[in-house]
């Protein structure tokens, strides 16, 4: 009845896409649709399908679909048009952004939008830059992945909404016109999108849409539209995954292994149980659960619970000796080739000057401010919700299925806008989600149950961005210029072993060499190698992913080249770049805007650098200043980032401030330790971060461009590290090359 | 049992003298506004107002509350229209928002000891965890709402 509609216009649109977004980003313009809307409580709800012939052709098994509620916008009576975004929302402003754009095709007043997160059909919500096949947040994709088809989803719940008015007003449907909420009509009638959405829902699906041009956009690129989240996030009244609510919910917290690797041998809960509050101690896959009324209870009992842990097989290794295992793999040759072109050893043997550098990069956790959780409730039909920061719904579900021993489609996930995540929440295993499934069914799911990690069960929980030793060699003939260049990376793979593992490729996973492979810069004798190594430490993507190494090794490495060139550091990278225009025009705004070459005042100094991640080229100038025993005071960023075309300019602005901000502590704080085997830090009062006072003045400015977008919630990461530490040098003739700059600086 | 009172009303809540402020708000009282982010008073995500004082509720036991007015970010205006959630609103600030309802009541408390704060006056006082870097705005929100330009 409500859902007879849905797939019942299978009539395909030709969709083309405007320009190759860059590398790694792939070309849809071959992707057909099919469009389909449903009547749904009264309401008006409108999607898009994927052709079956494209979601065959891509890779990943896709989970049933089970949410027959999907699509991509739903006009409700009350007059609310919600979006429902195929990306979850950690901060990065992508329900904003999917409102956005089906806000300016609909004619929608701004005021009326609502965006939530959408799952429950692989084809609906698939993630276009990962194949399509498989929904999920990640790699900056959200933007470039919905720009066309929730634009097209607005165009088409428009052109049915004003086919409604044409028909109940006896009007040809060219004479109606929509302009902010309101369906008009020269002769006066009006109606509001919830009076015409369960008419709207009756009409005829249009087979194809014609969508506005760029300079018909009122909502995209707007400057000052409101963030849809704004006010709820500003009076506490935003829920994440840690304030879900449901009757007789538990808290439960975890004990996991100390080490990575182990596992439980055996386990006395006795004291614990007799704890006030505390209703169960449980042992599951992932270590042993405490479940109690409220998380005080359960922290109290797992204090009282003592577990015997069987550590054959642990990692034992501490962070120094697995540091001094890279050093030694960084002096020989790497283990495979990421790149190779031109003769190397030639170019090097011709060369006037040879330099070269070897660089360090800790462990790093994640840190997100909401530790991680999950809440999972079975219900009287067997069917299972969860709710949780979903980065990768549908694995998720097929994993949370196979922990529940039941199907896929008794799986319902609620998607959790959450405090932060950074990449910690696109996890192979689930881990804390299958947690929450794994604990409600140890307790015959008797009560909803919340997982609930500490801040220490986070940081000491895994998944860190990996350590690394890069080692970097370059020639320069005698006016200056780069004749060779090699670079040696040393460290773990995150995707090998996982359900990425298809994208590494000639044992080269790419997310170890981007940013190190590939370079901008025009150099005709090169050589990238890696050497993968295999470490129990469990490692993962961390926001920006491989450039927020391999950016600041290759950056500052191509400063100190400049330096040894005796050749500006801008000018240096522009003679290089003159294959790469997107990189040369960001670089050149950058300096521009930042007043690059221009005396500064005594005691500052400037550093540049500029990448590429994602398909987003950012570059930043960042002026610093030494306080008292040579404390670096980061006072000025500038940034100019070509994104291709700017949806939501504020929200970019707001991505290139977050992503300084968090890239900058990294670089001169973080950094996670091991002890044989035990991670050191365990929250902020070790493991530090940006605060207040070290947060510089950041300008940012967007190059104007017609390209189609590309994401924003990385790529402002990785240039920062190289910009400082350029502009350290510049003050003082250090080279920091092991971070974090805290460490460097006490040695 | 313990009395408290939460943002101008009374409640009784039958909990351990150890809980600490903060899980009593969210998981007895129901008030889930106030977040958890550390557990050991260093990133201020649960920061309340005990007697108009900034307070960093995981770590002050419910006994040292009782008799005293506490003041989450639910009862920081009675229609949510605070000149600071206005600013706040108005300068675009959260990002993910979770750090924000502590970020919002050491601000709060923070003009209302020193009504036009300089900008070392902010980083001393503000010294809660953003790890989405929402700083820069924090600040001129601050300011916005002191009525200092900017």
């Amino acid at each position: 009845m409500l859902f007879d509609r849905l797939g019942s216009a299978p009539r395909l649109l030709d969709h083309a896409t405007t320009d190759a977004a860059g590398p790694g980003v792939p070309d849809l313009s071959r992707r057909r649709f099919l469009l389909a809307a449903a009547a749904i409580g009264g309401g008006l709800a409108v999607g898009f399908r994927v052709a079956p012939a494209d979601a065959a052709a891509t890779a990943a098994p896709a989970a049933p679909a089970t949410n027959p509620f999907a699509a991509y916008l739903r006009i409700a009576p009350d007059n609310t048009v919600t979006v429902l975004s195929a990306h979850m929302d950690m901060g990065q402003g992508i329900y904003h952004g999917t409102a956005t754009l089906v806000a300016e095709e609909l004619g929608a007043a701004w005021e009326q939008m609502r965006a939530e997160g959408g799952w429950g059909d692989p084809k609906l919500y698939g993630n276009l830059a990962w194949g399509g096949a498989m929904q999920g947040t990640g790699g900056s994709s959200g933007t470039f992945s919905s720009f066309d088809r929730y634009r097209q989803a607005g165009a088409a719940a428009r052109v049915m909404l004003v086919a409604a008015a044409a028909k109940a007003w006896s009007v040809p449907a060219s004479e109606i016109k929509v302009d902010k909420g309101v369906v008009s009509h020269g002769s006066g009638r009006k109606a509001s999108f919830g009076e015409l959405a369960a008419a709207a829902a009756a009409m005829p699906v249009p087979a194809d849409v014609i969508l506005k041009a760029p300079d018909a956009w009122t909502l995209i690129g707007n400057e000052t539209l409101p963030r849809i989240d704004s006010r709820e996030k500003s009076t506490g009244r935003q829920d994440f995954t840690i304030d879900v609510k449901l009757p007789g919910l538990l808290t439960a917290v975890m004990i996991h292994p100390p080490l990575f690797g182990a596992k439980v041998k055996s386990f006395d809960a006795a004291k614990a149980k007799a704890i006030k509050g505390v209703v169960d101690v449980v042992a599951i896959h992932r270590g042993v659960a405490v479940v109690a009324d409220t998380m005080w209870s359960a922290l109290k009992g797992r204090e009282a619970v003592t577990v015997v842990w069987d550590e054959t097989g642990a990692e034992t290794r501490s962070t120094a000796e697995i540091m001094a295992t890279y050093r030694e793999l960084a002096a020989k040759p790497g283990a495979t080739v990421a790149e190779n072109h031109g003769d190397i050893d030639g170019a090097f043997a011709g060369a006037a000057q040879v330099i070269e550098a070897r660089y360090e990069f800790p462990y790093l956790a994640h840190a997100a401010l909401e530790p991680l959780n999950a809440v999972a409730r079975r219900n009287a039909d067997g069917t299972i919700e969860i709710w949780g920061g979903h980065q990768m719904p549908d694995l998720y579900q097929m994993i949370a299925a196979k922990v529940a021993d039941t199907t896929p489609d008794k799986i319902v996930l609620h998607v959790m806008k959450t405090g932060g995540g950074f990449g910690r929440r696109a996890v192979f295993d689930a881990d804390v989600v299958s947690e929450a499934v794994a604990v409600g069914r140890a307790i015959g799911w008797k009560a909803p149950v919340k997982v609930q990690w500490t801040r220490e069960d986070d940081m000491r929980g895994g998944r860190y961005r990996p350590a690394y030793v890069h080692a970097l060699k370059a020639g320069l003939d005698k006016d200056g210029r780069i004749v060779a260049w090699t670079n040696r990376v040393v460290g773990q793979s995150i995707m090998k072993g996982t359900a990425f593992e298809a994208m590494v490729t000639n044992g080269v996973d790419p997310t170890s060499v981007e940013g190190s492979a590939h370079l901008p810069y025009a150099m005709p004798n090169r050589r990238v190698e890696l050497t993968t190594t295999d470490v129990g430490v469990p490692v993962l993507w961390w926001r920006a992913v491989g450039s927020t190494h391999t950016a600041y090794a290759v950056e500052t490495f191509l400063d100190e080249l400049a330096a040894a060139a005796g050749r500006d550091p801008v000018e240096f990278r522009l003679d290089m770049l003159q294959g790469s225009p997107r990189h040369a025009a960001v670089l050149k705004m950058a300096a521009e805007k930042a007043g690059w070459g221009a005396r500064l005042p005594a005691g500052r100094f400037r550093g540049v650098a500029v990448a590429e991640s994602f398909g987003t080229v950012v570059a930043q100038v960042a002026e610093l200043s030494l306080g008292k025993a040579g404390a670096i005071k980061v006072e000025r960023v500038v940034c100019a980032v070509d994104c291709g075309t700017a949806v939501n300019p504020d929200m970019i602005r707001a991505q290139m401030e977050g992503g300084i901000g968090f890239g900058l502590g990294a670089i001169l704080k973080s950094k996670l330790t091991l002890d044989k085997g035990r991670v050191v830090e365990g929250n902020f009062d070790g493991y530090e971060v940006l605060r207040i006072e070290d947060m510089p003045k950041v300008e940012v400015h967007i190059l104007a461009s017609n390209a189609k977008p590309t994401g924003v919630g990385e790529p402002g990461v990785p240039p920062i590290g190289p910009a400082v530490a350029n502009a350290y040098a510049k003050a003082t003739g250090k080279r920091i090359r092991a971070l974090p700059f805290a460490q460097s600086l006490n040695t | 049992m313990y009395k408290l009172t939460i943002n101008g009303k009374s409640y009784s809540v039958d909990v351990p003298a150890s809980m600490p402020l903060l899980w009593v708000l969210r998981d007895v009282v129901g008030l889930t506004g106030t977040k958890y982010g550390c557990g050991i008073e260093v990133c201020g995500a649960c920061t309340v107002l005990v007697n108009g004082e900034p307070e960093r509720s995981c770590d002050m036991e419910v006994k040292e509350a009782v008799g005293k007015q506490i003041t989450t970010v639910e009862g920081l205006s009675p229609n949510r229209s605070h000149a600071l959630q206005l600013a706040w609103i108005a300068k675009q600030v959260p990002q993910c928002g979770y750090c924000q309802s502590g970020m919002l009541m050491k601000a709060a408390a923070l003009l209302r000891q020193t009504p036009k704060p300089t900008d070392a006056q902010i980083d001393a006082a503000m010294s809660n965890v953003c790890a989405c870097g929402t700083y820069p705005r924090i600040k001129a929100a601050i300011k916005a709402a002191a009525g200092i330009a900017a």
